[in-house]
């Protein structure tokens, strides 16, 4: 299938205004003996045979679709309305690129300003960006500002294990270049415990809220005391949570990311997702990415417009500090309309229904004899359970016979938390399926 | 066309966008101690939703719309089919922490699609992780500098750019800790061989380049420089922004080239989406195969007559590690898995010859009236300069802004710096003939305009939504957020967290 509209007559009229006689004579400066190879692909289809293709290969993945699901760690299956795939399909948004002409992109640039602004809202930070690429990626971006806040002279950075595992394997790819040294997270450890870890050569402490085991740590203190010695406090926070927890702002963050798939974005075996990236705004001159701003045009309307521009790396080229150039704008997009929708009550709803949900299922987890929820801290929609068996077993067994997608087996990640399994619950399990997968555990462990 | 307020503007209490299910189940008491007082969201029906952003897209410009010549961007035709292929069930419903037997269709198409890109640049490998070129990019430049370390190389810290190259390169090289060399173009826009020469010892890592280059013509001494680099020890570097010239047409792989990057949303016909998700795999060559991002897709089964291969997840050796959660922008993958799919191997040598036709069609209708500066057969794109002797005070943004009230997306502008006044113009094959008779016919009545009637150039455009913005008065005031943020240090003592 040809997506060229040429005939053969435009094609012979066009050649003929450019003087040549063939289309490979527009190539003569590739060096000849390389010009025009073979390339061994398969045959072309037409759009129904590639579609019926695609159907074959997505039948072959276990989707939501057709498995309830009780796994998080990283990407969240929560309600996606309709409306938010509806306006992302306009091809006004999405075939459109980077505002860079602001009288013909006042539909991103606005709608952009709109969700930095529920951004902020939500994590009661100052300034929000128009997105990176992942919450890993802006872990990574707010890793870069914090030692360029403290001039490169202090250049280590306190992680706590609670952060996503990936997102720590990908700030340390990221920083590799850059002599900057990590620590707090070869074991599990409490904020106060970080804290120990500061001194007078750190420039960050990052932590999650919830942490990757769900948990809700203690942080009071913690930003007065990091203040206190000039270190930044950055929370990898999860947005649906924001809904009803107290937001980074308050708990004293100098910068809050995070993924913001949970906000309207399908799973889609891991992206495009949403890196959020929200901080004070004694900090938005040293961030990177895109950030959309409010100014007036010549005939005096509001209007908005890219800005701080000089910040980044088309401009400052080599002395930008990240090289980042687009953001996730389409993914910024649903996020804003999922939060458009959601609204006020909408947001807290759907958070409560999934620490009510959580809630129930590790209550009735808990009862089950070989299984133990740990309580020690308050989680949100995520919970550790220790099994009796193997995660992977009681998995497979899950799949094969009960049609149940269950939790991450964290042994994976944290050697010492063998037979945990850490189960998330949303308001999409309905209590059905959580009682279909207690009943399965049950049996499964008998 | 009227302005759109603000979603918070059209925002009434108690109005919600959604209507969610009861809570079915016993409920639990909320940590009281942990909860937050205010939440600023919008409160509007669905109904304003829509609305809202529908008009606000009607402020919008995109490919679907009309002609976007935006140069080095590839603002090629989006097929619908992409779109319909990335929703399917089994992919956009698919949890990336399933296990590999639940998720054989996802895998068995991302390892198609590093077979094909593998083959359509004649490197080794791929990894599809990088989620932009800009990540690519870096993927790449660190795969470089891990591969000099690994050989107990340590005094290469330098990568050489053209001074024609897009921001990213040099960008990319800081962010890697590397140092950036900037090498002159000569007077025919190719990189100044001598320079390089002299530039090139043992402490160089590398070279990167874009082919064709930013000024949207193929380096002539294209085996030259990367003889001069490889002769020094250094790797080559070639960004894949411009890939839509090169498919079927050349193969990086094979002329030297040791990394590249593709951009899936150019040349692949992944959307823009108004800026992201892009899609930026990385490809290498044996050498570097050991340093891709990973994981990456493998066989780690091999098929029978009855049997499907098993995919799994590799992790390269010695790989510069992770720079993405998860698995790469999948949803990209899909579209351009389709794409390929749908034109094959002709097929997408169709498509660079005929972004390049159209170009060459485009430069040989405008060339008399604006001045090229390095006029010669060109890629998929070109430069011409925005300005004339006898039409002071007209620059290239006035004509890009004129444009826009003849109904066209303006090309880039500015870029690449050494040429002054630079409109980068980029057609891509699925624009017609009649479009770009249209399109150059409308540059020739702006040229004349720019004589006669200056004015309507300066204060174009007139016809957009809004006009000319004020650029400096966004920075001045700083205004990136409409709603109020507590002062957090003003607030009484925040309560524990630790409930109780």
């Amino acid at each position: 299938m040809s997506y060229i509209p040429h005939t053969d007559a435009d094609r012979r009229a066009m050649l003929a205004a450019i003087g040549v006689e063939s289309i490979e004579e527009l190539f003569d400066a590739v060096p000849e003996q390389y010009r025009f190879p073979h390339l061994a692909l398969p045959e072309p289809l037409s759009e129904m045979e590639v579609l019926s293709e695609l159907y074959g290969l997505q039948a072959a993945n276990a989707s939501v679709q057709d498995f309830s699901l009780f796994l998080g760690a990283g990407a969240y299956h929560h309600f996606i309305p309709s409306a938010i795939n509806h306006i992302l399909l306009r091809g006004e948004f999405y075939t459109a690129y980077t505002p860079y002409q602001p009288e013909v992109s006042q539909g991103t640039l606005q709608a952009i300003f709109e969700y930095q602004s529920m951004l902020c809202a939500l994590t009661g930070m100052e300034a929000a960006n128009a997105s990176h690429y992942d919450g890993a990626t802006s872990l990574a971006e707010a890793i870069i500002v914090a030692i360029n806040e403290a001039r490169g002279k202090r250049r280590k950075i306190v992680l706590s294990a609670g952060i996503n595992p990936q997102y720590r394997e990908v700030v340390r790819t990221y920083l590799q270049g850059q002599d900057v040294t990590f620590v707090g997270d070869d074991r599990v450890r409490t904020p106060a415990e970080l804290l120990e870890l500061v001194d007078d050569q750190t420039a960050m402490l990052a932590v999650a809220y919830p942490n990757f085991f769900g948990q809700i740590e203690d942080f009071t203190g913690l930003a007065d005391s990091l203040h206190s010695q000039k270190v930044l406090l950055t929370l990898v926070a999860d947005p649906i949570m924001l809904g009803l927890f107290k937001s980074p702002g308050e708990l004293g963050a100098d910068m809050a990311v995070g993924e913001g798939q949970p906000l309207g974005i399908p799973l889609s075996f891991g992206g495009p997702y949403l890196g959020y990236f929200a901080c004070t705004k004694q900090l938005v001159r040293k961030i990177s990415g895109r950030i959309i701003g409010e100014t007036k045009d010549n005939r005096g309307q509001r209007a908005f417009v890219m800005t701080l521009r000089p910040r980044e790396q088309d401009i400052r080229r080599e002395k930008a500090t990240s090289n980042i150039c687009t953001n996730q704008g389409l993914m910024a997009l649903a996020a804003g309309i999922y939060l458009s929708l959601m609204g006020k009550c909408g947001l807290r709803t759907v958070a409560n229904l999934c620490y009510q949900k959580s809630h129930y299922a590790a209550r009735e987890i808990d009862r089950l004899p070989g299984f133990s929820v740990d309580w020690s801290k308050p989680f949100f929609k995520e919970f550790m359970v220790r099994c009796p068996r193997p995660v992977a077993e009681i998995n497979a067994r899950l799949l094969e016979d009960y049609g149940i997608i269950g939790g991450y087996d964290l042994a994976q990640d944290y050697p010492d938390r063998a037979n945990t399994m850490l189960l998330a619950v949303t308001e999409m399990n309905t209590r059905e399926e959580i009682d279909a997968l207690v009943a399965a555990l049950e049996e499964i462990a008998s | 066309m009227k302005l759109e307020p603000l979603i918070y503007e059209i925002s009434v209490p108690g109005r919600c966008g959604v209507r969610l299910p009861e809570v079915d189940v016993p409920t639990t008491d909320l940590p009281q101690d942990l909860l937050r007082a205010e939440l600023d969201l919008p409160e509007v029906s669905e109904m304003d939703v829509i609305r809202h952003y529908v008009r606000l897209s009607h402020l919008n410009y995109g490919v679907d719309k009309g002609f976007y010549p935006l140069g080095s961007c590839t603002m090629k035709y989006n097929p619908k089919v992409n779109e319909d292929a990335a929703r399917l069930p089994g992919f956009a419903g698919l949890h990336p922490r399933l296990g590999i037997d639940e998720t054989q269709g996802a895998l068995m198409l991302m390892y198609y699609l590093q077979t094909w890109l593998a083959e359509i640049s004649g490197m080794k490998g791929v990894s599809l992780q990088p989620a932009a070129g800009a990540q690519g990019e870096f993927s790449g430049i660190l795969m470089i500098r891990k591969y000099h370390l690994d050989r107990g190389d340590g005094k290469r810290t330098r990568i050489l750019v053209p001074n024609s190259a897009h921001g990213t390169n040099p960008a990319t090289t800081s962010m890697a800790g590397l140092e950036v060399v900037e090498l002159p173009s000569d007077e025919n826009g190719d990189v100044d061989l001598a320079a390089l020469r002299a530039a090139c010892d043992d402490t160089v890592a590398g070279m990167m380049i874009t082919v064709p280059s930013t000024l949207g013509l193929f380096e002539r001494h294209m085996l030259e420089v990367i003889e001069a680099v490889h002769g020094c020890g250094g790797l080559m570097y070639m960004d894949g922004a411009n890939m839509n010239a090169m498919m079927g047409v050349l193969k990086p792989g094979e002329i030297g080239f040791d990394v590249m990057h593709y951009n899936l949303h150019k040349t692949f016909s992944t959307p823009h989406g108004g800026g992201g998700p892009g899609s930026g795999p990385v490809a290498c060559n044996e050498k570097l195969l050991p340093f891709l991002p990973g994981p990456i897709v493998a066989e780690i089964e091999p098929g029978d007559d009855e049997q499907p291969p098993l995919y799994g997840w590799h992790m390269p050796e010695k790989s510069i590690g992770r720079v993405k959660a998860f698995h790469g922008n999948f949803g990209m993958l899909v579209r351009a898995y389709t794409y390929i799919r749908e034109n094959g191997g002709p097929g997408l040598r169709d498509v660079s010859y005929y972004a390049v036709l159209n170009a060459n069609y485009v430069l040989a209708l405008l060339r008399d009236t604006y001045h090229v500066p390095y006029d010669r057969f060109c890629g998929h794109e070109f430069v011409m300069e925005g300005r004339w002797k006898d039409a002071p005070g007209i620059h290239a943004l006035d004509i890009s802004k004129r444009l826009m009230d003849y109904g066209y997306h303006p090309p880039t502008n500015y870029f690449p710096l050494i040429v002054p006044e630079a409109l980068m113009i980029e057609p891509t094959e699925t624009e017609s003939k009649e479009t770009l008779d249209a399109f150059a016919e409308t540059l020739k009545t702006i040229a004349r305009e720019a004589h006669e009637n200056p004015e309507l150039l300066h204060e174009a455009p007139h016809i957009t939504p809004v006009g000319r913005v004020d650029e400096v008065l966004a920075a001045k005031q700083l205004v990136l957020c409409c709603v109020p943020i507590p002062d957090w240090a003003e607030q009484p003592p925040t309560l524990s967290t630790q409930s109780a």
